[in-house]
C-alpha cells in the first residue's frame, strides 16, 4: 500500500517537521504494511529503543515514520523494524522536497481571505441594508482597513501569475482575475473616500480570491499526491547487489556498481545491471523484459540484462554496464521524455480557460465604453465595467474541474487505485480500445499444478522441488501442500540449471525436469532411473477476477485484445479461456507499440493494460496506461493509473470512475456557464449589485462543489 | 451608534483570534496526520504516565 492518499495529501513531511520540534529527521522511511494504532505504537517503541534515536514519530496518514537519529546509518533502522516485524523502505530523496511548505502558505491565504471576507461581508450587509451617510462611510472605511492588506497578501498568487503571463505577452485566466481584484478595490476606495456614490466591492474582491484560492489548492493538491506517487514507486525498488571484494560478498546500491565489477546473485535475485555470466548456470526468468512465461537458461559466457530473475543456480557475474546504462534505466528514461509529451494533454480546463480569458477582457472594456459612450459618467461607467469583471470571474469554473478530481481520484484511493497523471481522468473517460499483455497481468505469472497427479509421485517430486525457487518446483510443492501430501524424503538432491532437480529417495535415483518419454506431453516429468516416469501439466494462474474483468469490459462496449510475446499456444488458450477475439502471440515490443499506435492513427482511443518491460513503449504511447502494482518501476513509471490491491476489476472501475468524472466535469462547466449567461445580461445593463454578486458567486461555487461530491448513482 | 466605535474592534479581535488560532494549528503540523492522530486518540498507551523523557 502506499502512503499519500490523495485526498490528504495536502500534508508532506517536510511540514511535519514542526513535530520534531528540536531536530531535522535524519531518516524518511516508507512502511507499506502499517494500518493501525498497535503499528504506530510498536514502530515507534522498536525505534526508540535503539540506542542513538532522539526521536521516531509515524505518521500513518502518509505510512511513514521520521526518525532524527544523529549519525545512525539508515540500514540499521530498517534491520530494526524488520526485527519488530515491520517492512521498512527507504524513501529516495524526491520525498524530502519542501513542496510541503507551498500548501501551507496557500491554506494560510485561504484562512485570511476567509477572515477577510466574513468581516467584510457583515459590514457590507449593514450598508446593503439600509446605512447611510456616516455610518455607510465608516463601514466602507472598515472595510478598506481589512479588505486592502488581506487581498494584496492573500490574491498574491493571481498577480504573480498573471504579471509572468502578461511579461511573456500571454493571457492567462489570472489576469482577467487581477484586473477584476484591482479595480474592484481601487473603485472601493475611491467610494470609501468620498470621490463616488456608487456601491463597494469589496467583499466581492475578498469572495472571489477566497473561491479561487479553494479552487487552486484543490489543483495543487492533485499535483501532489502525483508527485508524491511518484516518490513512492521509486521507494519500492531500490535494488541492491551483492558486490564480491577480494572473495568476500558484500552489500551495496545497485547505482554503485561500475563496470568491471563482479557481482553474485543468488537463485530468486533480480538482476541489479548489465552483464556477463562468469561463473554458474541458472534458469533465467525474463517474463519482466520479453513477456515469456517459460525461463531459459543461461551459463558461462551469456549475457543477461537488468531485470531477469535468476531461478535455479548461484551466478558469478561480470558487469558490463550499472546503473544509468542498463537497458532497463536507459528504457525508463525513454519513457520519462514520452511521457512529458502525454502532459502537454489539454484538459477540458485549459481548453475552457483558452477561450474564457479573451473573451471577459472584451466583455468588461466593451462594458466600460458602452456606458461611458452612453452616459458620459466615468464612474458608474467603471462600477458596471467591475460588475461584469466580478461576476464572469470564473469562481466556478476554477472550481469545476479540480473539485471534481480530488473526489474522484481520493475514492479511486481507496478503492486501490492510484493514480498519478492529473489529466489521467480525462483520458481514461475517452477510451474505447482495451489492450491486455498476458504474462502478470492477465494471468499471475506463476504457474500451477492441473489435473491429479499420482499421490506417492506427488510426494516425492515435492521432496524434490521444494529447495528449489524454479517456478515449476514451486508450484509442484505448492500442490503438495494444497493436497495435504507430504514431501518425501530425499537425499542429495542437486539442482542442474536449464536440467531439473536430482535426488535420492530409497534406493532409487529420482529426476524432476523437462524430459521424459519420447511421444508424450507434459510439462514437467518425474522419471526414476528404473524407468518409472510420471507426467505433471501445469497451467498459468489467471488472476482470480481476469474473467470478470473482461467480461464486464465487453459488456459496456469495449474492444478487448490480447498482445504477448509469449508462444501461440499459451496465448491462444487465455484468449479462449476469456473469451478475447483479438489476441496476438510472439510480438516483440516494437510490434506492440506499432499496433498500439496503428490503432491510435486509426481513431481509437487505446488504454494498455501492461506490467512487463516489454509493455512500458506501449504504456507510454497509448492514449493511457494501467499497471499492476507488482509491475516493473519502468512500467509503474509509464502508466496513468497503478493497480495497487493487484486486482483486474480495477481496471472497470476506473473507466467507470473517469466517465462519471467527465461528466461531472462538463456539467460544472455547464453550470457555471449557465449562470454567466443568465448573470452578464444582467451586468451589462447595469442592475447587477455587489449583493447580486455576493449570492450568485457563493452559489454557484456551492453548486459545482456539491455536484462533484455527489455519490454514483 | 457610538456604540460601534467598541462592536467593530471586538469583532474584528475575535475574528483575528481565530485566524491566528488556524494559522498556529496549521503550522504545528495538526493537519498532517489525520488517520493517525485518529488512531492515537483512542489508545490507551500513556492514559496513565506520560513517555518517558528521553535526553
Amino acid at each position: 500500500m502506499t502512503a499519500a492518499c490523495p485526498a490528504c495529501a495536502g500534508v508532506d513531511p517536510a511540514e511535519a517537521r514542526a513535530d520534531l520540534s528540536t531536530v531535522e529527521p535524519d531518516a524518511i522511511l516508507h512502511l507499506p504494511d502499517i494500518h493501525c494504532a498497535a503499528c504506530i505504537a510498536g514502530v515507534e517503541d522498536a525505534l526508540m529503543a535503539l540506542p542513538g534515536v532522539r526521536e521516531a514519530r509515524v505518521n500513518l496518514t502518509l505510512r511513514r515514520v521520521q526518525v532524527a537519529a544523529p549519525g545512525l546509518p539508515e540500514t540499521a533502522l530498517i534491520d530494526t523494524l524488520a526485527d519488530a516485524g515491520f517492512r521498512a523502505q527507504r524513501l529516495g530523496d524526491a520525498a524530502r522536497d519542501r513542496q510541503g511548505a507551498e500548501a501551507q502558505a496557500l491554506l494560510t491565504r485561504i484562512g485570511v481571505a476567509g477572515f477577510a471576507m466574513m468581516n467584510v461581508m457583515l459590514l457590507s450587509v449593514a450598508v446593503w441594508s439600509g446605512a447611510a451617510e456616516t455610518t455607510a462611510r465608516l463601514f466602507h472605511l472598515v472595510s478598506a482597513a481589512i479588505a486592502v492588506p488581506a487581498t494584496v497578501y492573500a490574491a498574491r498568487p493571481f498577480f504573480v501569475s498573471a504579471l509572468g503571463a502578461l511579461r511573456g505577452r500571454r493571457l492567462n485566466m489570472d489576469v482577467p482575475i487581477s484586473l477584476a481584484i484591482i479595480l474592484a478595490l481601487l473603485a472601493s476606495l475611491a467610494i470609501a473616500f468620498g470621490f463616488s456614490h456608487e456601491q463597494g466591492w469589496f467583499d466581492a474582491a475578498l469572495a472571489l480570491t477566497f473561491f479561487l484560492l479553494v479552487g487552486r489548492y484543490l489543483d495543487q493538491a492533485g499535483r501532489r499526491a502525483a508527485r508524491s506517487a511518484a516518490a513512492e514507486l521509486a521507494a519500492l525498488e531500490a535494488p541492491q547487489a551483492r558486490r564480491l571484494e577480494a572473495g568476500e560478498e558484500r552489500i551495496v546500491a545497485a547505482e554503485t556498481l561500475v563496470s568491471g565489477d563482479l557481482i553474485r546473485v543468488r537463485p530468486g535475485d533480480r538482476l541489479p545491471a548489465d552483464g556477463t555470466i562468469t561463473l554458474g548456470r541458472s534458469d533465467m526468468d525474463r517474463a519482466a523484459l520479453t513477456g515469456e512465461s517459460a525461463p531459459e537458461t543461461a551459463g558461462p559466457g551469456d549475457a543477461v540484462r537488468a531485470g531477469e530473475t535468476c531461478l535455479t543456480g548461484m551466478l558469478t557475474v561480470r558487469v558490463d554496464r550499472a546503473g544509468r546504462d542498463t537497458g532497463l534505466a536507459r528504457l525508463a528514461e525513454l519513457v520519462a521524455t514520452s511521457e512529458s509529451q502525454r502532459s502537454r494533454y489539454a484538459g477540458i480546463a485549459d481548453r475552457a480557460a483558452r477561450f474564457y480569458a479573451p473573451a471577459v477582457h472584451l466583455l468588461g472594456a466593451a462594458a466600460f465604453l458602452g456606458w461611458f459612450w452612453a452616459t458620459r459618467e466615468g464612474w458608474h461607467a467603471l462600477d458596471v465595467a467591475i460588475s461584469v469583471l466580478v461576476i464572469t470571474c470564473p469562481c466556478a469554473l476554477g472550481l469545476a474541474v479540480p473539485a471534481v478530481s480530488t473526489v474522484s481520484t481520493s475514492r479511486l484511493y481507496r478503492a486501490g487505485l492510484l493514480v498519478k497523471s492529473r489529466t489521467a481522468l480525462e483520458r481514461l473517460a475517452e477510451i474505447d480500445t482495451v489492450v491486455f499483455d498476458k504474462t502478470g497481468t492477465l494471468t499471475t505469472g506463476v504457474p500451477v499444478l492441473t489435473g491429479s497427479p499420482d499421490r506417492a509421485a506427488l510426494s516425492i517430486a515435492a521432496g524434490l522441488a521444494e529447495g528449489s525457487s524454479h517456478p515449476a518446483s514451486r508450484a509442484i510443492a505448492e500442490a503438495a501442500r494444497a493436497r495435504g501430501i507430504a514431501p518425501a524424503a530425499i537425499e542429495d538432491v542437486t539442482e542442474i540449471a536449464g536440467q531439473g532437480l536430482e535426488g535420492r529417495h530409497e534406493g532409487r535415483l529420482w529426476r524432476l525436469g523437462r524430459n521424459g518419454p519420447e511421444g508424450r506431453e507434459a510439462s514437467v516429468w518425474l522419471t526414476s532411473d528404473d524407468g518409472d516416469a510420471h507426467p505433471f501439466m501445469l497451467a498459468e494462474d489467471l488472476r482470480e477476477d481476469a474473467a470478470q474483468a473482461v467480461a464486464t469490459l465487453r459488456a459496456q462496449g469495449y474492444a478487448i485484445a490480447l498482445l504477448s510475446g509469449d508462444a501461440p499456444g499459451a496465448v491462444a488458450h487465455i484468449a479462449e479461456t476469456l473469451g478475447i477475439d483479438t489476441a496476438l502471440a510472439r510480438m516483440t515490443p516494437e510490434d506492440k507499440v506499432a499496433w498500439v499506435e496503428a490503432r491510435g492513427a486509426a481513431g481509437a482511443r487505446v488504454l494498455m493494460v501492461g506490467d512487463g518491460l516489454n509493455d512500458t513503449g506501449c504504456l507510454a504511447v497509448a492514449h493511457a496506461g494501467i499497471a499492476p502494482g507488482s509491475a516493473l518501476d519502468a512500467a509503474r513509471s509509464a502508466a496513468d493509473v497503478i493497480l495497487l490491491s493487484g486486482k483486474l476489476d480495477g481496471v472497470p472501475h476506473a473507466l467507470r470512475t473517469a466517465r462519471t468524472a467527465r461528466a461531472r466535469m462538463k456539467q460544472n462547466i455547464a453550470l457555471s456557464g449557465a449562470y454567466n449567461i443568465v448573470s452578464i445580461p444582467i451586468a451589462l445593463a447595469g442592475f447587477a449589485t455587489p449583493f447580486l454578486a455576493a449570492i450568485a458567486m457563493s452559489t454557484s461555487s456551492l453548486t459545482v462543489t456539491l455536484n462533484a461530491m455527489r455519490r454514483d448513482p | 451608534m457610538n456604540v460601534l466605535v467598541f462592536l467593530i474592534p471586538v469583532s474584528v479581535t475575535l475574528g483575528l483570534l481565530g485566524l491566528g488560532a488556524f494559522v498556529w494549528s496549521l503550522r504545528a503540523g495538526q493537519y498532517d496526520d489525520p488517520a493517525g492522530d485518529q488512531a492515537r486518540a483512542l489508545s490507551d498507551r500513556y492514559d496513565d504516565a506520560p513517555p518517558p523523557p528521553r535526553d
